[in-house]
Order: C-alpha cells, then structure tokens, then sequence
C-alpha cells in the first residue's frame, strides 16, 4: 500500500501528502516529515549520500508493512534522496493517512526512526573548504529511538 | 555469490563488487568475514572492528550467525546513516 521512491531527484512535498487524501473522503489526517539537509554553521558545502540499490526500497518497504500492521493507516508515501545534496535542500520524505491523528503521528515518527537506522543509506560530509570528510557516525539517539518501536528486534 | 561492499567498507576493500566462491567450510556470515580478511589486508582492515560492519544476505539483514547457504547475494556495509 505503501509508496515507495529512492530517487535523485528532489520532490515537492505539499503535492504528495495532498495527493494521500486527494479523492478520498475516509482519511482524517495526513501527517507528513521532512528532513533537510544543513550546513552545520557554514561548515558543510554538501551530503553524498550513498544507498543500496534495490535493498533500499525493500528496507524501506518492509518497515512500512510493519507501520501498517501496527496502525490502521489508510495509506503512506516514503521518498529518499540520494547523490549529491547541497544544505537547504530536501533529503527524505515521509507521509502517513489514517482516520485519525494519533496513528498518523505515531507512524510517520516510527518510519523515520526505522529509517535512519535500518535503511541502507550512507552519509559523507564535503566541507566548505572542499575537503571530503569521513562517512558520518551513526548517532546512539537515532538506535534509542528507533528501539522504542521494537521489542526484541534488532 | 555476488558480495557488494558500500561506504567505507567498500572503500577499504577497494572495490564496489566481486564473485565470491568460499569453501563448504565457510557457512555463516561471520565465517564469511573470517575467510575474507585472509584474501588480504583491505579486507581485514575493512573487517578490523567486527562490530562496526553489518551485513545484508539477499537484501535482508543479517547477523554474523547467519546461514550462507544458498544465498546469492552478500552486502556488507557500515551502519546506516541515512534518514
């Protein structure tokens, strides 16, 4: 039920969680999330972003099935960006329909935890002064966070 | 089986891909890495800290303990940074 999209390209938000509503009169709420990229106080020039090919989309796939078997959720669009993403530009997209509310926050919320930690993408910082960093650290917040949603998982 | 290495690991291993025919031997994943850092010292410097190398067998996560059998495609790669 789910879309899915890991693409180049940037996207336009309002179009596509207006688009989980558009000529459907059941869903109470749309809650959309996006994530930008930023300069870190003028330090970051720009992200490249590397992914996985194919397990992206299945990653990202699977933690929207388990979002639909937790919630009652009349539909969800997740797009991520990959390649070269300069700050102040759009890098991930998430956006959930339900009847109402409380589901719709709770599951676009689980989505992005599950995607920063489970989806197989890669950051690495270019600096302002062109030197190309290392890959970026995960973050321990980001494996708390993700674990709220699972018990016994990974 | 294919093996796709990505980010840091693929950079380490100093290569993005490759055909991989370990011996019957070799059954796990973990036995998978241990074979590996013996083909030289990309890979064991790749493979230096176990833990901070997670793995992928057919596009699904695995642990080190993991079945090989079978499987067609190998990935291994830091841990996720994306979102």
């Amino acid at each position: 039920m789910a879309r899915v999209r890991v693409q180049q390209e940037d996207f336009d938000p309002g179009a596509e969680a207006a688009a989980l509503a558009y000529g459907q009169t059941d869903v109470g709420a749309v809650v959309s999330f996006v994530g930008y990229c930023r300069d870190e106080g003028g330090s970051l020039a720009a992200l490249e972003l590397e992914h996985y090919p194919g397990m992206a989309e299945e990653e990202i796939a699977r933690a929207a099935v388990e979002a639909e078997a937790r919630w009652p959720l009349l539909g969800a669009t997740i797009i991520h960006r990959y390649g070269r993403i300069a700050p102040g530009e759009q890098i991930v997209f998430v956006a959930v329909a339900a009847v109402h509310r409380g589901a719709a926050f709770a599951a676009a919320e689980m989505l992005m935890d599950y995607l920063k930690t489970h989806a197989p993408f890669w950051k690495r910082a270019i600096r302002s002064d062109g030197a190309v960093e290392g890959w970026i650290e995960p973050k321990q917040e980001d494996d708390r966070s993700a674990a709220r949603w699972s018990a016994g998982a990974d | 089986m294919k093996a796709l290495y990505f980010a840091w690991v693929r950079e380490r291993v100093g290569r993005a891909e490759e055909e991989l025919n370990p011996p019957p031997a070799v059954e796990t994943v973990g036995d998978l890495i241990a074979w590996l850092c013996e083909r030289g010292e990309g890979y064991a410097y790749a493979f230096d800290k176990p833990a901070a190398v997670r793995a992928a067998l057919d596009r699904v996560h695995a642990r080190s303990d993991a079945s090989i059998m079978g499987v067609k495609e190998v990935a291994f790669f830091p841990p996720m940074t994306g979102g």
